[in-house]
């Protein structure tokens, strides 16, 4: 049961890498000016809630699984993401809008924050990996 | 690039050399050489001669083009361009070669007759015949035409604006002739020939110019026909015409310059003589003969370059640059000589600072930007042409040098213009210039060897550039002053002590310290400016100085003068893209570093022609290289379609509102009366829209009896119910659209439809634009009810005059920005009118406009009956926007050196990518704000520079690149940073990021923002400049003004708190604060408040004829105001007359037109015509300031009784009103602040 959860925790934290990954690489793309920023944004808000429920869904696993100390690491950037999406002003396209992102260092703050994400992404990958192994071994 | 033009003409390739430069035919390449002597005896001689054989001398540039190349004109713009270019290239060759010359031809812009000879003729002569009339003139007329022109060079331009009223400008571009077919542009551009000075666009222009031309001013011509001989004697020898004929590139030898010198040096003689028969000329010809008779001597070495100072300015660009920082300085005084007072160190090692910068800055960048979408690259390598004429040029320049600088000191006239405003470069210099010119011995004259000269000169320049300059800069560092200025600009000010803060005239940008050479060649402030017109050199220094890094541009304004430039190549860096400026550096004969990445890029060949002195080799005396502002006509590689034609949508609310409204009527009878001066050629495609709770389309394609209309009344699914007979040829339907306009008022009269579709109404309007671009014209009556877009009302009457805040600034729905930004993909600008008088939610309805580039207009209450002062304001606007210039399909790319980067761009656009902002359409009132932050230390430099680059198809389908570029110096000290401060501009971009933080965050958010921002400001200048012990609020002088702006803004309708503000009015504001160019946006926020009654003659100006009286600046209190007065607010968008209680009888009288002041009626909104001086005087005063603005304004005459007088009152506003603080107590508020 525990390797199961884990497993599935692994799937999604791996999804959730590539995202991060694809955010980075959109974004890189926009600041090199080989999309524009209409395109990168109608790319990017179509992931913005995949991404939100990716998040959310581990973090239920692991609050249903009765993992604590891996619930709280993910609470945090779930409850961002939440956060994030609720606080579109109406009149944004979403949470990238392409008249904004060029504005006041937006691009690089979601540049940084895509980054952020990839590298906690990452050592969470290595956790369910471990406590995969560990549920593994012990079952 | 003239073989190839040859061939187009089918011309004998030799013959058509010698036509290039000076005219067409064979024949003028013979009488060049050898008819020379002819020319001097007169001009009237020369004059028939040119034009009866040849045709093309006389004839202005279209007349030569025509015969020529009859066929090429019509089918292929590519042609017409080449034929302009000839023409430009010749002109330009007299602009350039002679920097009087040039000079002169400016100048002649302005004086009527001369001005159109400059442009059409190239020929080199014109200068000198042309200068010296213009001058004359200029004093007189300089001023009719408002601005004064700042390039030089770009004499055509001159034409153009002098010929058209100012406020026609925007037609300039749009007269293009209709030989020009725009789509050819593109193929074209191989064909080109070099550089055309005057755009193939403006061909018409200069026809009928050139006829004028040719009738008043025959002198002119005839030195024009000397021009040519010189031009192609000079750089090449006569033997090298052939060569000429050829490739500029390819023309492999100068060598023929010493026999080309002698002839040369003839004609120089004979055009001077002709100038000479001008009395008052004779001056300026003579210089030119001095230049000329320097060379003889020319053995002299560097040294003497040293000597003088003025130099370099005659040559290059004549001598405007040095009246120019001249008269800035002392106005009215001629220069004392120059001392070099310790403040001159400063200056000359800012100069010094600007050569060395290139150098050090060294390491280019190999980052690679690959360019804007639009624009590619053009693939030249500069074939290298070995051949350079290297020799001798040196000894030449020196001599000269020499001459000039002796003259130097004389040449200051103490001229009344001087004091005028702005622009340095136009008018200022040219007065100036003349007295010095005239002070030279006339013996110049006499020596004439020199042909050499231009390019020699152009050797030395470039081989030592900069050495040169920085020597100048020294020499003219005691007269340049910028020393004192910056003394005076750090003077600490003790706001709680002085309260006469205000100048006397209104402000002007600061001077940037550079040397007077960059300095004469910078861009124009009006059209770019920086917050800090010096630039820290860290990020941690503009940290510590507390005030915003940023630039306002203004970049389509209309110009009175504008190099336009026709090229094959149009030269840029390899590797920023960045295009080549007066500001770049020749390192040798072949390469230039950029300015901007410092990489070293080669020259091409072409570019090493310099058509203008017809020489070879002369690269830094390319028009590119000379002017801040230029506009190149692109080729096909900068489209990425054909240029689209001008294609206007109307889209007109036609519901039971917008009948009550009664907009419509006016709206017809304005279209009606401007339909034929909508910008535009003969491919110009009109289409109308209306809207209730349907929508209407109007068929009017040719051929039909009367309009068809069209009813689609899904509005949940639009689509177009015909294809190609809506947008109607504006020339072939004329009639029909004629029809239409004037049966649409009472069409739609009965209308009793409430509901108002926008929505769909923008989308059919998007649909039906799609396949072209083009503008579309929105009037709107109220909130949109019904479809896609449909709005509620969100305001809530009851928290007008909140002060806790105000909800709903920004869009309440995301549907106008997705159409926008639809819209700005497919090339369509949507400008809004919005003429309501209950909410209409002006936030949302703004984003149409805000992201697709166009503008917005609001006229709140208006009725064509119960407000007759908005119906007046409509209409005058509604004139004003139909007629002015437009851009179609435009993207704008702002470049800055290494280090600095743009975070944040305010205005009305969509931001593409970094650095580019889409414009579907681009306006001449609109302007632009970016803010920036230093990335880099700029440490390895010190000269930073902006380049905005505007790339657009002109409403004649001409597709064109409009480069601004500026340069400022780089500083490390703080007391710098606060010595080059620039108030105005500083409170301009505050503001911009005030709204968008009262948007993003909150309105009080943005005030306490506003407030911190001098608080700031005050303690940092405190902590580290001032090392006064003083207490009170201590600013530098710089900025001294600051913290009376701040509360001026505070007590906006856009940021006001507490007193009651409807919230389209302070979303609209907002919307104007973001587009609004700085010197309206300055007079929004801090109105000039003049007295009237007793205007005196002290500092008058004289404008042709007429006396333009200069009161000065008031503060903005009711203290200042007196009962018996008659007192002028100028609030940008509107004038206020105030009329006191006890006001002088004779004010009321002869101004106002009434007996008594209770005789004055409670709406007067004109000043009556009277023939009294006073009224003359006053009314001159109102023209002129009317003249410095793109929409007239309205004329409110206030008693004081009346209740209108409350809006004249909230300007005051250093006075309490019911919500906000006075002045005085915003300092103390502010002190403590500080003291916290």
């Amino acid at each position: 049961m525990e390797a199961a959860v884990f497993i599935l925790a692994l799937v999604d934290c791996c999804a959730l890498i590539f995202l991060s990954v694809y955010f980075i690489i959109t974004l890189s793309d926009l600041e090199c000016d080989y999309i524009n920023a209409r395109a990168c944004c109608s790319k990017l808000n179509k992931w913005v809630i995949p991404e939100m429920v990716g998040q959310c869904l581990s973090t239920m696993l692991m609050l249903v699984s009765m993992h604590w100390f891996i619930f709280l690491l993910n609470l945090p950037v779930a409850a961002w993401n939440f956060y994030r999406h609720i606080k579109v002003p109406m009149g944004n396209t979403g949470v990238f809008d392409p008249t904004e992102i060029h504005n006041r260092g937006q691009l690089k703050s979601h540049m940084k924050e895509a980054m952020i994400k990839l590298g906690y992404h990452l050592l969470c990958f290595f956790i369910y990996l471990y406590s995969m192994i560990l549920a593994l071994i012990n079952d | 690039m003239w073989a190839s033009g040859r061939e187009d003409r089918a011309m004998s390739a030799p013959g058509f050399t010698n036509l290039n430069s000076s005219s067409s035919s064979s024949q003028d390449s013979t009488p060049n050489g050898g008819a020379a002597p002819l020319y001097q005896n007169g001009p009237a001689q020369t004059y028939p001669y040119m034009h009866t054989p040849s045709g093309y001398y006389g004839a202005p540039p279209q007349q030569q083009s025509y015969p020529t190349i009859p066929a090429h004109s019509t089918p292929a713009p590519n042609k017409a361009p080449i034929m302009n270019r000839s023409h430009s290239a010749n002109y330009y060759q007299n602009n350039q070669q002679h920097p009087l010359p040039q000079h002169h031809v400016a100048s002649s812009a302005y004086s009527a007759p001369p001005s159109s000879a400059p442009p059409s003729q190239p020929y080199t002569t014109l200068h000198y015949s042309a200068p010296p009339p213009s001058n004359a003139q200029f004093n007189q007329q300089s001023f009719q035409q408002q601005n004064p022109p700042y390039a030089t060079p770009g004499s055509y331009c001159g034409q153009q604006s002098y010929h058209t009223p100012p406020a026609q400008h925007s037609q300039q571009q749009q007269q293009q002739p209709s030989l020009v077919p725009a789509p050819a542009g593109g193929p074209g551009a191989p064909l080109y020939p070099i550089v055309s000075y005057p755009s193939a666009p403006r061909s018409s222009h200069y026809g009928t110019l050139s006829s004028y031309q040719s009738a008043s001013t025959l002198g002119v011509l005839p030195t024009q026909t000397g021009a040519p001989l010189h031009q192609y004697s000079t750089p090449r020898s006569a033997s090298t015409q052939p060569g000429h004929s050829v490739a500029p590139s390819s023309q492999p030898t100068v060598n023929g310059s010493t026999a080309a010198q002698a002839i040369v040096p003839r004609h120089y003689d004979q055009s001077h003589q002709a100038s000479l028969s001008y009395d008052s000329y004779s001056g300026a010809s003579h210089s030119s003969g001095g230049a000329d008779a320097d060379r003889p001597p020319s053995g002299t070495p560097s040294a003497s370059v040293h000597s003088s100072p003025g130099h370099h300015q005659e040559f290059e660009k004549g001598a405007c640059h040095l009246t120019f920082i001249v008269c800035y300085l002392f106005p009215p005084h001629p220069p004392p000589p120059p001392p070099p007072p310790d403040g001159y160190v400063a200056n000359s090692g800012a100069s010094s600072g600007s050569v060395t910068a290139s150098g050090p800055a060294a390491a280019p960048s190999s980052s690679s930007s690959d360019d804007d979408d639009d624009e590619e690259e053009d693939e030249e390598a500069g074939g290298d042409t070995s051949s350079s004429t290297t020799g001798s040029a040196s000894p030449v320049l020196n001599s000269f040098d020499s001459l000039e600088g002796g003259s130097f000191p004389d040449s200051l006239p103490p001229s009344s213009d001087m004091t005028n405003q702005a622009q340095p470069y136009s008018s200022y210099s040219y007065p100036s210039m003349q007295p010095a010119y005239q002070q030279r011995p006339s013996s110049h004259t006499e020596s004439s060897p020199s042909h050499n000269q231009y390019g020699q000169p152009g050797y030395q320049q470039y081989s030592q550039p900069f050495p040169s300059l920085s020597q100048l800069s020294a020499a003219l560092g005691g007269l340049s002053g910028v020393p004192e200025l910056e003394v005076e600009a750090l003077r600490p000010v003790n706001l709680l002590q002085e309260r006469n803060l205000l100048p006397p005239r209104p402000l002007e940008a600061p001077e940037p310290n550079l040397s007077p050479d960059l300095k004469k060649v910078n861009c124009s402030p009006q059209t770019f400016r920086c917050t800090l017109s010096s630039i820290p050199q860290t990020q941690a220094l503009l940290n510590k100085a507390r005030l915003p890094l940023g630039l306002l541009l203004h970049p389509f304004r209309d110009l009175q003068q504008l190099p336009v430039i026709t090229s094959n190549t149009i030269v840029r860096c390899r590797s920023c893209r960045t295009y080549i400026n007066p500001f770049i550096t020749f390192l040798d004969q072949r390469r230039w570093k950029c300015n901007l990445c410092y990489r070293v890029n080669d020259v091409p060949d072409e570019f090493m022609y310099n058509p203008v002195t017809r020489s070879y080799g002369e690269p830094h005396k390319r028009p590119e290289v000379q002017n801040a502002t230029v506009e190149f006509i692109a080729s096909s590689d900068y489209m990425l379609r054909p240029p689209q034609p001008a294609v206007y949508l109307f889209v007109l609310d036609v519901s039971h509102n917008a009948v009550e409204a009664g907009y419509l009527k006016f709206f017809c009878e304005s279209l009606l009366e401007n339909l034929d001066k909508l910008p535009g050629d003969t491919r110009t495609r009109v289409g109308f829209l209306t809207f209730d709770n349907t929508i209407h389309f109007y068929n009017l394609q040719e051929g039909l009896s009367q309009p068809q209309m069209l009813v689609v009344s899904d509005i949940d699914d639009v689509f177009i119910p015909s294809h190609d007979s809506l947008m109607v040829n504006l020339k072939e339907s004329k009639e029909l659209v004629q029809d239409l306009l004037t049966s649409l008022p009472t069409m739609f009269s009965q209308n009793r439809e409430t509901h108002s579709a926008l929505g769909p109404a923008l989308q059919a309007a998007f649909k039906l634009m799609s396949p072209t671009g083009g503008r579309v014209t929105v009037f709107q009556t109220q909130l949109p009810s019904l479809g896609a877009g449909m709005l509620q009302s969100r305001e809530d009457p009851n928290q007008r005059s909140s002060t806790k805040g105000v909800q709903h600034l920004g869009p309440a729905t995301d549907f106008y920005k997705k159409l926008a930004l639809d819209c700005s993909g497919q090339q369509i600008g949507v400008d809004l009118f919005l003429l309501s008088s209950q909410y209409a939610d002006l936030a949302s309805l703004a984003c149409i406009s805000k992201y697709s580039a166009g503008s917005i207009f609001y006229y709140p209450s208006f009725h064509y009956i119960h407000n007759p002062a908005q119906l007046e304001k409509f209409q005058k606007d509604l004139e004003r926007y139909l007629t002015r210039k437009i851009g179609f399909e435009a993207v704008m790319r702002i470049r800055c050196t290494k280090g600095l980067s743009i975070h944040t761009f305010h205005g009305n656009f969509f931001v593409r990518s970094t650095d580019l902002l889409s414009l579907a359409n681009v306006n001449p009132d609109s302007a632009f704000a970016v803010q920036m932050s230093i990335e880099d230390s700029l440490a390895d430099t010190s000269l930073a520079c902006f380049q905005a680059a505007l790339l657009y198809t002109s409403s004649k389908g001409k597709r064109r690149i409009r480069v601004h570029t500026l340069c400022l110096p780089v500083v490390n000290q703080l007391s710098d940073v606060y010595a080059g401060a620039d108030v105005q501009a500083i409170t301009c971009l505050l503001a911009n990021m005030a709204i968008d933080r009262s948007i993003s965050s909150s309105l009080s958010d943005a005030r306490d923002a506003l407030v911190n921002a001098v608080v700031d400001l005050v303690t940092a200048y405190k902590s580290s400049v001032s090392n006064l012990q003083q207490s009170g609020l201590v600013v530098p002088a710089a900025l001294r003004l600051f913290p009376l702006y701040i509360l001026a803004l505070l007590k906006q309708k856009a940021l006001r708190t507490g007193t009651s503000t409807r919230l389209d009015e302070r979303v609209f504001a907002m919307c104007e604060f973001k587009t609004q160019p700085l010197q309206q946006l300055m007079r929004i926020v801090h109105p000039d408040l003049y007295r009237l009654d007793n205007m005196s003659e002290q500092g008058a100006l004289h404008l042709n004829n007429t006396v333009v009286p200069q009161p000065p600046l008031l503060h903005l209190s009711a203290e200042r105001l007196s009962r018996d007065g008659a007192f002028l607010m100028d609030c940008g968008d509107a004038f206020y007359l105030w009329i006191g209680k006890c006001c002088n009888e004779m004010f009321i009288r002869d101004v106002l037109g009434c007996p008594s002041y209770a005789s004055v009626p409670p709406n007067m909104s004109h000043i009556p015509e009277l023939e009294t001086p006073l009224s003359e005087r006053v009314r001159a005063f109102f023209d002129w300031l009317q003249d410095n603005r793109a929409f007239s304004s309205t004329i409110h005459v206030v008693k004081d009784d009346a209740s209108a007088k409350a809006t004249f009152f909230q300007n005051l506003v250093e006075d309490r009103s019911e919500s906000a603080s006075s002045y005085s107590e915003f300092l103390q508020h502010v002190q403590l602040q500080v003291s916290k």
